[in-house]
């Protein structure tokens, strides 16, 4: 019940409020506050995450697994980044001269400091990998093995050579009357409409699906996302 | 020769006095402010008939007014002698007690609206407080005579928004159609669901990890449980972690979110529970990264890298990391399992993974693997909704061709007018 019950109920009628705020106009402000409970209870979690952060590294580091050093070095810097934060370190003081009065990501504080040199540098390069994977992965999907991967490396090639110069160039030949068999125009009408549709046709039915789960979460047909483990 | 040589000295005189003449005429206009009369121009017409009603279907905020343009609001008028209208609103001091209305005080405010316009929405408005509104036509001469509304207008709340009775008939037409596929499927009616080759393959993909040794690793996105994506990732994963305590496999779920690795657990834990191995659970295999994207993208990377995961499971919501994901997985040999509610990742789990979840695919995963009468009834109620869906494609591709073959013919024009802008605009 505890575990269970109680869980989905609280769901069902969170669900069902702002289901109803939507069309009800006077009920508006009740899918806000609903926001704020989740904004409320996703900020104790943060506390949750950060302990679960801090004791599976501990542990890690305390039974000298495998990489534990590694461990360490996250730890520190979780606990760093998070003193730095609380204590304002660095921040510029006030207009009333005092640094408690400035906001802990003030231009020149040490959280500052840390973001704009050491986060900020460290996510671009993992997204910068990108580029080297969308290599790797288009190397292997327009590779021509059947049918099917044909096509999509013929499609693949208009749509590529459409977007650069060298597509208009290739094709500038073709008069105008007949532009839309020049690779742009070709990848105006693959893009707007053949890929179009088939996005919307994905998209209908994600919604669909959006709204049946949704549903049986209401309804509490599926509860297997609450561990009750009867499906 | 230039022009001053062609001019004669009198006429060139004349001509000297008249510009300075029409330069004085026009400072003297440029140094009028805007709304004060001009001499010389006279007074525009007033506006007609100004009305104001409550706004339909609105938490009573806004008032909807409309009057006609002044006669001298007219296109053809060059210079134009109506510059636009000032529309003035006065709250009324409340007399009903206890409500909002009552911490207002009496305040004027002005709406400067252009030319040419007969309406206006004042969306500024207490629910439940009455206005009285007065509007001028302003032109170059200055501010014609005023008229007001025939009595005060007092905006209301209404219990249910019209303008999204379309969208609410759509949602019943496709949540009564769940509702009763799902009763009956209760009652016993037999249910065929096609075969979904990426569901099929979790077992498969289970098994392999258990006789390589290695673990499966499952993530269920980078959204929070807000998101119903990520709700049906962790219904999957309860599925995928009860194949794993049955064959006795270890899986691993890093997590983006404290709430999603919350539930990851609770569900993970049934699983076990269900499967009979509850001495083989350990919690510390589902466990909190990091909200930050990249910084979850580097660990779980990492993790495959180095412990080399014999299956890799990705359901929820995805971004960027998507390709990232898929291919460090292929690249470590892992079977990969893929489902995510992004249109716009699909393509790089395709091209990265064994098997994906096509859209709906992924919200259907729950009900294919359980195989449960309720749930498999749901799947028939989405399949109602997307033949409305193809009934509606169609009446509406008919209507606009019609609209473009019969241009004067008002029924197809009117149709689908109403179909899209009532029936499927509201939402």
């Amino acid at each position: 019940m505890l575990r269970n019950t109680i869980p989905w109920l609280i769901a069902a009628c969170a669900g069902s409020v702002i289901i109803a705020a939507y069309f009800v106009p006077s009920a508006q402000g009740w899918q806000d506050t609903i926001g704020q409970w989740f904004e409320v209870l996703a900020s104790f979690a943060f506390v949750l995450g950060g302990v679960n952060l801090a004791m599976q590294n501990l542990q890690k580091i305390s039974a000298r697994e495998p990489g534990w050093g590694y461990a360490a070095v996250t730890l520190m810097s979780f606990l760093v980044t998070l003193g730095v934060g609380l204590f304002k370190v660095g921040v510029p003081a006030d207009s009333s001269g005092s640094r408690w009065g400035g906001s802990y990501q003030a231009e020149g504080s040490a959280f500052w400091w840390l973001y704009e040199y050491a986060y900020n540098p460290t996510i671009s390069t993992i997204f910068a990998l990108l580029a080297f994977y969308v290599a790797s992965a288009a190397f292997r999907a327009f590779r021509w093995k059947n049918t099917e991967a044909t096509l999509l490396l013929a499609t693949a090639f208009i749509v590529l050579l459409g977007r650069t110069y060298a597509g208009a160039v290739l094709t500038s030949a073709i008069p105008e009357e007949y532009s839309a068999f020049t690779f742009p125009g070709l990848t105006t009408l693959i893009m707007g409409v053949v890929n179009t549709a088939g996005q919307r046709a994905i998209m209908i039915g994600i919604a669909l699906g959006v709204a049946a789960t949704s549903l049986k979460v209401l309804l509490g047909i599926n509860r297997s996302y609450l561990g009750s483990g009867d499906g | 020769m230039n022009l001053l040589c062609r001019i004669p000295p009198r006429r060139y005189w004349f001509a000297v006095c008249l510009g300075w003449v029409l330069c004085c005429c026009g400072w003297g206009a440029a140094g009028a402010q805007p709304g004060e009369p001009v001499p010389g121009e006279s007074l525009p017409g007033p506006p007609g008939g100004l009305e104001g009603v409550d706004h339909p279907g609105d938490n009573g905020t806004a008032i909807d007014l409309r009057w006609s343009l002044s006669i001298d609001d007219r296109a053809e008028f060059k210079p134009r002698r109506v510059k636009g209208y000032r529309l003035e609103r006065r709250a009324l001091p409340s007399v009903a007690g206890g409500s909002e209305a009552d911490s207002s005080t009496d305040e004027t405010q002005v709406f400067e609206l252009p030319y040419g316009v007969g309406q206006f929405v004042d969306r500024q408005c207490v629910p439940g407080r009455s206005y009285q509104y007065r509007l001028w036509a302003v032109g170059p001469g200055g501010e014609s005579a005023v008229v007001e509304t025939a009595g005060p207008v007092t905006p209301r709340r209404q219990w249910f928004d019209g303008t999204r009775t379309g969208f609410a008939l759509l949602l019943l037409a496709i949540c009564g159609a769940v509702i009763w596929f799902t009763e009956r499927a209760k009652r016993g009616k037999s249910l065929h669901v096609r075969e979904i080759a990426a569901l099929r393959a979790m077992r498969e993909a289970v098994g392999r990890a258990t006789e390589m040794g290695r673990p499966c690793l499952f993530i269920p996105g980078i959204e929070d449980m807000n998101e119903i994506a990520t709700v049906a990732g962790v219904a999957i994963l309860s599925h995928v972690a009860e194949t794993a305590a049955d064959y006795q496999a270890e899986i691993v779920v890093p997590t983006t979110r404290s709430l999603v690795m919350t539930a990851a657990q609770e569900a993970v834990w049934g699983a076990y529970l269900k499967a009979d191995r509850a001495d083989d659970y350990r919690p510390d295999r589902i466990y909190y990264v990091s909200d930050e994207q990249f910084a979850y993208v580097a660990h779980v990377t990492g993790y495959m890298v180095r412990e080399k995961p014999a299956a890799c499971f990705y359901t929820g919501v995805f971004y960027a990391e998507s390709l990232i994901f898929a291919e460090t997985g292929n690249s470590v040999g892992a079977i990969q399992i893929a489902g995510t509610s992004e249109a716009t990742q699909l393509p790089f789990f395709v091209a990265g993974c064994d098997y994906t979840l096509m859209g709906e695919e992924l919200f259907a995963a729950s009900a294919y693997l359980t195989r449960e009468p309720q749930q498999l009834g749901s799947l028939k109620g989405q399949d109602a909704g997307k033949v409305l869906a193809v009934v509606l494609l169609l009446a509406g591709c008919l209507l606009a061709t019609a609209v473009e073959v019969w241009p004067g013919w008002d029924p197809p024009v009117n149709a689908l007018r109403w179909l899209t802008g009532r029936l499927l605009g509201g939402g």
